[in-house]
């Protein structure tokens, strides 16, 4: 039988009942009121009781010795005053019932509401997806896709797992993996993220990754931890929960004795103060106040793109004073870009273009962007030699040609002094800044540098207006780190850090207030580590999901602000709700004892039973609060 | 009269309670059964969870199996915090979860509300 059939047949048999309480007399009398508590006895109650005597058997008492407890003295007792033609209290022992199954019927209700962030996750799955096998088009079950398949993908379709375009073009929709609200427009080369939704073009693409290795996999895997973990702050909760029921029990038998000894009050009126003990002390609201928080703060993180990865971490992320960011790839695109051109723009681009297209070179590919960028065709250069350190020299239409650094200047004995103020000039904004030489002269410079992302400037400009203190953690050289830090306004940097220092310069500042820092996962591991709080910023499906506690599934610096704001709200909650779950046990339970008996305040066991009953459900509707809270 | 005997039963009802809840009943731990490179435990969930405490060895897959007799609502979720499960256990039936105890040491499991508690220790 559900709760909810239990509910109805208590309710039903419960409702005359209840107006015996505000004084009306039932045809029968008492007899009647025994034929009505009695269904909702062996309906209501029998969970309860079940529970209860199974978990005796067993040396231990839950919420359903309380209950049954509770309900079970009232009822018996009520059966021998039957008897012994004294005042019954039928009514409390079903209303009580009544009350405990609305009370779980709601919470159930809400928790499920609270838990299925993950459902929908797992649910966001495409079932099929078209491969290309031997040059036919076949539709295969999900789990039958491999690494190294070609899938298709038409408009409209989701696409099944991660991996690469290798044909074709698209729109794509990957709000519900990345939290990205804007289609993202993708080509031959990009990454596609498994169960986003592919909109006006049709493309193909070559499985990468596929079943657990899947981007939607880990973020599942990685909530569905977090919503098992648990709070520090939750331990005392924890540690009482245990003893918690035995203990309520003796001091209920205490309670009786005070006053039925003590203060010479009747057996009844002692009876019922003891009853109303046991009733309010149900420790439902206490367990529920964390795991339920932590389940709706995780779910709303994930569906924004925002990993928490535990409880912890929300206490961890607390009190944060530092915000440190690791430079390249964090603040900065992580690419360098051309951003200066000095000279006879084309032919100093032709020029280099044409000598970079065979280097390895990381600036290279700046160049070349550009030149593609501005359609500049790339000549075929003799010769080529790179010169480890300097740059590369070659032949372009049998005339002699460099492209470097002073250096290799230098060494081919030219000066730089034709272009000595713009130089100069580049150098002092951060910019690595080469030289291109033609037939034995400075023809031009391009300026090379790694720009800071879009939206870095806001993201910093809105945590230092929130009161926290940014500051820049990178292994480039001075001028460079400054302009990087001017630009996004930060003015707290700490420039010419060797990769193995940054969790050292961390802890520095750990000396002086809590750090949070941010990173991409995969250089800074060990920074992420040392941190108060690690947030790891992700770009595509290679998210280091190990690195920090925090997770940035988009490359979106605003998010850091976001995910603070959420774990802080979401502790807040959790503080919350087992300030009141505490209030709700400790608070009630003297007032049952009946320690306001001196101001006239008694709590009816029933009422005692709703009050319970409330606890639990108000401190899940609080976790449910925290979906519609801004962030 | 009334009084003293109120007095004496509830001294000897928290005397029971005390020893009932509170004294040390020593559980024996289970070893889990090893079969083609997993080990198999099978977990009573009656009233509480039989065997209470099993013991797994360390570096072997395990699978913990469930077995839910007990109608009451407080044991239909089952957490084991340390290896990051919350499970849902349907009546009657058997439910297997499976874990990878790698580190040597005694960790928790609860009842949804953590009223109802067993140990799982590696070894």
């Amino acid at each position: 039988m559900s709760t909810k059939t239990r509910f109805i047949i208590s309710l039903v048999f419960s409702l005359p009942l209840a107006l015996t309480m505000v004084g009306l007399m039932l045809p029968g009398d008492k007899l009647t009121m025994w034929a009505l508590a009695t269904p909702v006895m062996v309906f209501g109650g029998y969970p309860f009781f079940v529970g209860a005597w199974s978990a005796f058997k067993h040396r231990q008492a839950s919420m359903d010795t309380l209950v049954a407890l509770g309900t079970g003295v009232a009822y018996f007792y009520s059966l021998y005053a039957l008897s012994a033609g004294t005042e019954v209290y039928f009514e409390i022992a079903a209303l009580l019932i009544t009350f405990i199954l609305l009370g779980k019927l709601f919470e159930d209700l809400t928790r499920n509401r609270a838990s299925n962030a993950i459902e929908k996750l797992v649910g966001l799955q495409a079932k099929q997806a078209t491969i290309l096998r031997d040059g036919k088009e076949v539709s295969v079950p999900l789990d039958e896709v491999r690494v190294g398949d070609l899938v298709l993908v038409r408009p409209g379709e989701k696409i099944a797992v991660d991996g690469k375009i290798t044909q074709g073009s698209s729109t794509i929709d990957e709000a519900m993996v990345t939290g990205e609200s804007l289609p993202v427009v993708k080509g031959v080369g990009d990454i596609v993220i498994g169960s986003t939704i592919n909109k006006t073009g049709s493309f193909t693409f070559e499985a990468t990754k596929v079943g657990s290795e899947t981007l939607l996999a880990q973020i599942v895997e990685l909530v569905r931890r977090a919503q098992n973990s648990r709070a520090p702050i939750q331990k005392l909760a924890d540690k009482v929960s245990g003893v918690f029921v035995p203990v309520v029990l003796i001091l209920a038998i205490l309670v009786f004795n005070v006053w039925f000894v003590l203060l010479g009050s009747s057996f009844v009126a002692s009876m019922l103060f003891a009853v109303a003990v046991v009733v309010i002390a149900c420790p439902c609201a206490l367990g529920l106040a964390t795991p339920t928080a932590l389940m709706v703060g995780t779910g709303r993180g994930a569906s924004l793109g925002i990993l928490i990865k535990s409880g912890e971490v929300l206490e961890a992320a607390n009190n944060i004073k530092y915000i440190v960011f690791d430079k390249t790839g964090t603040l900065t695109v992580g690419r360098p870009v051309v951003t200066d051109i000095v000279g006879d723009e084309a032919e100093v681009l032709r020029t280099a273009a044409a000598l970079e297209a065979v280097s390895e070179h990381p600036l290279a590919s700046a160049i070349l962007d550009r030149a593609k960028a501005e359609g500049i065709e790339v000549a075929k250069t003799s010769d080529f030699q790179a010169v480890e350190g300097k740059g590369v020299t070659g032949k372009l239409a049998g005339k002699p040609v460099a492209v470097g650094n002073r250096a290799l200047m230098e060494g081919l004995q030219l000066s730089a002094t034709a272009f000595g103020e713009e130089m100069a000039r580049l150098e002092s904004q951060g910019k690595t800044v080469m030289m291109i030489v033609e037939a034995g002269s400075l023809i031009g410079l391009i300026a090379v540098q790694d720009e800071p992302k879009p939206m870095a400037a806001e993201a910093v400009a809105d945590l230092t207006a929130r009161g926290f203190e940014p500051v820049m953690l990178t292994g480039d050289n001075k001028a460079t780190a400054a302009a990087i830090a001017r630009a996004v306004g930060i003015t707290n940097v700490i420039a010419e850090v060797l990769p193995g220092d940054k969790a050292d310069h961390v802890k520095t500042l750990q000396q002086r207030g809590k750090v949070a820092f941010v990173g991409d996962g995969i250089n800074d591991a060990p920074a992420l580590a040392q941190a108060d709080l690690g947030i790891a910023m992700g770009s595509g499906t290679d998210i280091a999901m190990e690195a920090g506690g925090i997770v940035l599934v988009k490359n979106d610096l605003r998010d850091v602000s976001r995910a603070l704001t959420l774990s802080h709200k979401t502790f807040g909650r959790i503080r919350l709700n087992l300030f009141w779950a505490f209030v709700y046990n400790l608070a009630g339970i003297p007032v049952a004892a009946g320690m306001l008996v001196p101001l006239g305040l008694t709590l009816n066991p029933a009422i005692a039973g709703l009050a319970m009953a409330f606890s639990s459900v108000s401190v899940v509707t609080s976790s449910l609060m925290l979906r519609y809270s801004k962030l | 009269m009334d009084k003293i005997v109120s007095l004496v039963t509830s001294a000897l009802a928290i005397g029971f309670i005390v020893w009932w809840f509170f004294g040390k009943h020593q559980d024996e731990a289970q070893v889990a059964e090893m079969a083609e490179g997993v080990q198999t435990v099978e977990i009573l969930v009656d009233g509480g969870y039989q065997p209470r405490v099993v013991q797994l060895a360390a570096g072997v897959p395990a699978r913990l199996i469930f077995n839910r007799k007990d109608p009451s609502g407080c044991l239909e979720e089952v957490l084991l915090p340390d290896f990051g499960v919350s499970r849902a256990l349907p009546l009657g039936e058997k439910t297997m979860i499976e874990i990878g105890p790698q580190t040597a040491g005694e960790y928790k499991y609860t009842c949804g509300m953590q009223m109802f508690s067993g140990q799982v220790v590696v070894k």
